[in-house]
């Protein structure tokens, strides 16, 4: 289908869209004017239910712990098929720039920002650790940590060095951090299924709403998310940046 | 006034659409469907908005305060995974596409045309 021809028919049903759209906007509640019972009742009693000061963690963590399940294993499979689409090609092979191994086209990186780069990466994970394990207290969590946890290697690459980021962050690491937290959610889901005989119930003490340890196993979960996106993350950026860097000669 | 919040994610959601329609680069047509998807986060925000309400997150301020809805947010939060995994592996086909055909343009890959 020629362009021109795709333009004009997005067009008409771009128009339609649009009018359908208008139409369907004017049967939602006023901006500002929701009265969902559901979210109400939740920030009316979910902090003396699940003693969770962050109401968003508790309910990605507790309430809809078995969706977040869901959603943590699209994560992992989503990554396994960047890795399978990734793979080694027929004719490719993997090898390194010989002589400046190191080196990479940011190779005249300053000092300067080589140090900024040792600065930044210790603080982003120091940062990822507290977000994680503040999830069922503050804004943020095992998703957000663990993203956070996963750009902390980063910088090293940034600053030209990315086969000394690879030994940062081995492959065989993050695929052993993904492939934990990934395990770890399920299992304390079984675990859940032992000891209390329900999937996923939480079996450890509430604890006192603010407290570093309160909130049940909400923390857990957040770690265990935390390790599973940040593996799972920097797998598929290492997969991305070996394209660009290690595997050399195409199948065209 | 109480409109542009909507009109704002329906705007998104089908300029993004005409991005993924006239793009003549695959990477283009993925950040399109990424702005697509942002349209859903503003409309989901948007519904879950209460006025004068504050983040369903209470650990400083008291209990009976009036919070927005944090069901919506959690959708949100769901969301957003979900758009990182699937422009993961659009972009990983991308990569592999330009390798085969050696160019980015919809219509330069052979196997779409046959």
């Amino acid at each position: 289908m020629s362009r021109p021809v795709r333009l004009s028919l997005f067009g008409l049903a771009g128009a339609g869209l649009a009018a359908v759209l208008v139409i369907a906007f004017r049967g939602l509640p006023d901006f500002g004017g929701y009265q969902g019972v559901y979210g109400q009742a939740l920030d009316g009693f979910g902090v003396t239910l699940r003693h969770a000061t962050d109401l968003i963690t508790a309910l990605n963590f507790d309430f809809r712990a078995f969706d977040t399940l869901g959603e943590e294993y699209i994560l992992f499979a989503s990554v396994l098929g960047i890795a399978l689409i990734l793979r080694e090609m027929r004719g490719e092979r993997a090898e390194p720039h010989q002589g400046d191994a190191e080196e990479h086209q940011f190779a005249d990186a300053s000092h300067a920002l080589r140090a900024l780069a040792l600065g930044l990466t210790p603080g982003l994970i120091a940062l990822a650790v507290y977000i994680v394990v503040h999830a069922q207290l503050t804004p943020g969590g095992g998703f957000q940590g663990g993203i956070i946890l996963g750009a902390g290697p980063l910088p090293v690459f940034l600053a030209g060095r990315y086969l000394r980021m690879k030994r940062i962050a081995p492959h065989v690491l993050v695929e052993v951090a993904d492939a934990l937290g990934a395990a770890g959610y399920a299992l304390l889901g079984i675990s859940g299924l032992v000891l209390t005989g329900v999937f996923l119930k939480d079996a450890l003490p509430l604890g006192i709403p603010g407290h570093l340890l309160s909130g049940g196993q909400m923390d857990v979960v957040s770690v265990l998310i935390g390790l599973e996106v940040s593996g799972a993350f920097l797998v598929a950026w290492s997969e991305f940046l070996d394209q660009a860097m290690v595997v050399k000669g195409g199948a065209e | 006034m109480s409109f542009l919040p909507y009109a704002v994610a329906g705007w998104l959601f089908v300029v993004g659409l005409y991005g993924v329609v006239s793009s003549s680069n695959l990477i283009r047509t993925i950040i399109s469907l990424t702005v697509v998807q942002s349209g859903t986060y503003v409309l989901l925000l948007s519904v879950g908005y209460v006025h004068g309400g504050k983040a369903a997150i209470f650990a400083d301020i008291p209990a009976v305060s009036r919070a927005v809805d944090p069901v919506v947010q959690v959708l949100v939060l769901t969301d957003i995974v979900i758009e990182a995994t699937v422009t993961g592996l659009l972009l990983a086909l991308a990569v592999q596409a330009h390798k085969r055909f050696g160019s980015l343009d919809p219509h330069e890959l052979r196997a779409l045309q046959d």
